[in-house]
């Protein structure tokens, strides 16, 4: 299978790789998919008290079209609110990247990933703030 | 020597031919073109002496005769005709064929049409090293048995099957003993005799001949007879029928007469070959696995996982080395490799393999280029999967619950 020119781009400098410390209360943490399927994504994402993503980072096992799935929406989701995150839609990032058929379940698993980190941070903040 | 990229490790899939097959193959297009049917004139004479020449190199490679040699399109239509025809000729006697589930499609998709048409058949298990037991095949034998299909050695981990020992329990129930020998002929000791085969399948383009040209190797005495599954003219005493394609079979021929005038000198030096590029990534780079038995193995075929790394994404990093993984995305279907599951591979390990395989063509110098690069290949992608930095953290991969998708 040939890939697509910005699958490869990704592939070979991943935008944002790393981790953030998951029980900073400012981060919220997706983990998706499964090692038996063959893709695990985990995002990472710095929000701002004002709903603001001032930063993220991914890590991938998985194919090179889910690395770059998962590196271009680390790109994408900083500086947007949560809101706009949350609206980002699997098929802008198989358009983006030209992703064949046989690998839309990528950007699928990169959405999730977003929503996933989000909905973490969401609770942990709904948790802090009934603490206090 | 210099280093010319890219490399090819995939000598599974095929082989390049070799330049004195193909030298043998050329006039054979322009000047010998006649149809080794036409029985009326020089040109036909010819290629049938040719033809003729070739089937008794291809037979003398697996220690038969050339007489009994079938000229097919390739294995896979070997196969087809070797367990379709044998189960319909014996249709009256049982329905029952014997295979096992880490067996080539070619073979595994025609025992399901089979079953369709109300055959039944048993899938044997393999044990952990990739083998088939010849105990496994006894106990699977009943008085209904009529064909045992059983490969010589896995296309995907390379493993030899105990060929010799499984023909003897067959013999003993009286079934049809049919063997894939496509990845195993010219590369270790296979003699039809010995083993008692029946039947066997073989390709030229997995040793060096050229691609569209196979045999089926027939027994004669005593006589193994087969329902053809082409009609035509009566080509091949009846049992496949089409014009012979004559340069082809002339570049089989050369092909299995080389490899069995080199297989022994070549094994060691393949295996010299597999074992450097195995030393050199296993001393470097820790977590990797070899799938499947390492004393009984094709002496080029090297299957290894690197765990935490998805295989797909290895291959793109080996971009100019041409190897294959058992990763499901690298297959149609998304399933990951069913010989890696057959032989107890966890899954997520089974998305990790790469399947090396050295041929005539390798040498030193890719070897240790590969190594290089899978070893840098592999930190890379450790550092950027997040298993591997579970796995750092002490976090047992298995106590989490993962969202299958």
């Amino acid at each position: 299978m040939a890939y697509s020119e910005k699958v490869i781009e990704h592939y070979e400098n991943p935008r944002n790789v790393g981790s953030f410390d998951k029980d900073d209360p400012s981060v919220g943490t997706g983990l998706v998919g499964a090692p038996a399927c063959g893709d695990v994504m985990k995002l990472q994402l710095k929000i701002t008290d004002e709903g603001i993503i001032e930063d993220a980072k991914f890590k991938t096992f998985g194919c090179g079209s889910a690395i770059a799935s998962s590196s271009l929406a680390t790109e994408w989701v900083k500086g947007m609110s949560i809101d706009q995150a949350m609206a980002i839609k699997n098929t802008q990032i198989v358009e983006e990247l030209n992703l064949p058929p046989v690998k839309i379940h990528c950007s699928v698993l990169a959405e999730d990933a977003i929503k996933s980190a989000i909905a973490d941070y969401k609770a942990k903040r709904a948790k802090t703030n009934g603490n206090s | 020597m210099k280093l010319e990229l890219p490399i090819y490790m995939d000598n599974h899939a095929t082989t390049q031919t070799d330049p004195r097959v193909l030298e043998a193959m050329l006039p054979y297009f322009t000047q010998v073109y006649g149809n080794a049917a036409s029985r009326s004139h020089s040109f036909g004479w010819t290629a049938e002496k040719a033809v003729e020449d070739a089937r008794d190199k291809v037979g003398a490679l697996i220690g038969a005769s050339g007489k009994e040699i079938v000229w097919t399109s390739g294995a896979t239509e070997s196969d087809n005709l070797a367990i379709k025809g044998a189960a319909e000729f014996l249709k009256d006697r049982g329905n029952h064929i014997i295979t096992a589930q880490t067996e080539h499609k070619a073979v595994l998709d025609t025992c399901k049409r089979l079953e369709k048409d109300g055959f039944d058949v048993t899938y044997l298990p393999v044990a952990k090293d990739g083998r088939v037991t010849a105990e496994s095949v006894r106990a699977a034998m009943t008085d209904k048995t009529t064909v045992v299909s059983i490969m010589l050695a896995n296309n995907e981990i390379g493993t030899v099957n105990p060929i010799n020992e499984i023909g003897a329990v067959v013999k003993e129930k009286g079934a049809v003993f049919h063997v894939d020998a496509v990845q195993g002929a010219g590369k270790v000791p296979f003699d039809v005799n010995e083993a008692r085969v029946d039947l066997a399948s073989l390709s030229a383009h997995k040793m060096y001949g050229p691609k569209g040209i196979g045999a089926l190797y027939v027994r004669r005495k005593p006589r193994v007879r087969i329902t053809a599954q082409i009609d035509g003219g009566g080509h091949e005493r009846g049992m496949r029928s089409g014009t012979l394609n004559v340069p082809a079979i002339v570049g089989f021929g050369k092909a299995a007469e080389i490899a069995r005038a080199e297989m022994a000198s070549e094994a060691v030096r393949l295996l010299k070959l597999r074992e450097r590029l195995r030393e050199g990534i296993q001393s470097q780079v820790a977590h990797t696995f070899v799938n499947g038995s390492m004393e009984h193995r094709l002496p080029g075929n090297l299957n290894i996982s690197f765990a935490y790394v998805e295989g797909e994404a290895m291959l793109m990093g080996l971009k100019d080395v041409a190897v294959s993984s058992g990763s499901a995305c690298t297959s149609a279907s998304l399933e990951p490799s069913y010989v890696l599951r057959a032989i107890g591979v966890d899954e997520e390990l089974a998305h990790t393999s790469i399947r090396f395989g050295l041929g005539r063509f390798n040498t030193e110098e890719e070897v240790d280029y590969v190594i290089k690069l899978v070893v840098d290949k592999v930190k890379k992608l450790r550092e950027l999967s997040p298993l591997y930095e579970m796995a750092q953290q002490g976090i047992d991969l298995k106590s989490i619950t993962w969202a299958a998708h």
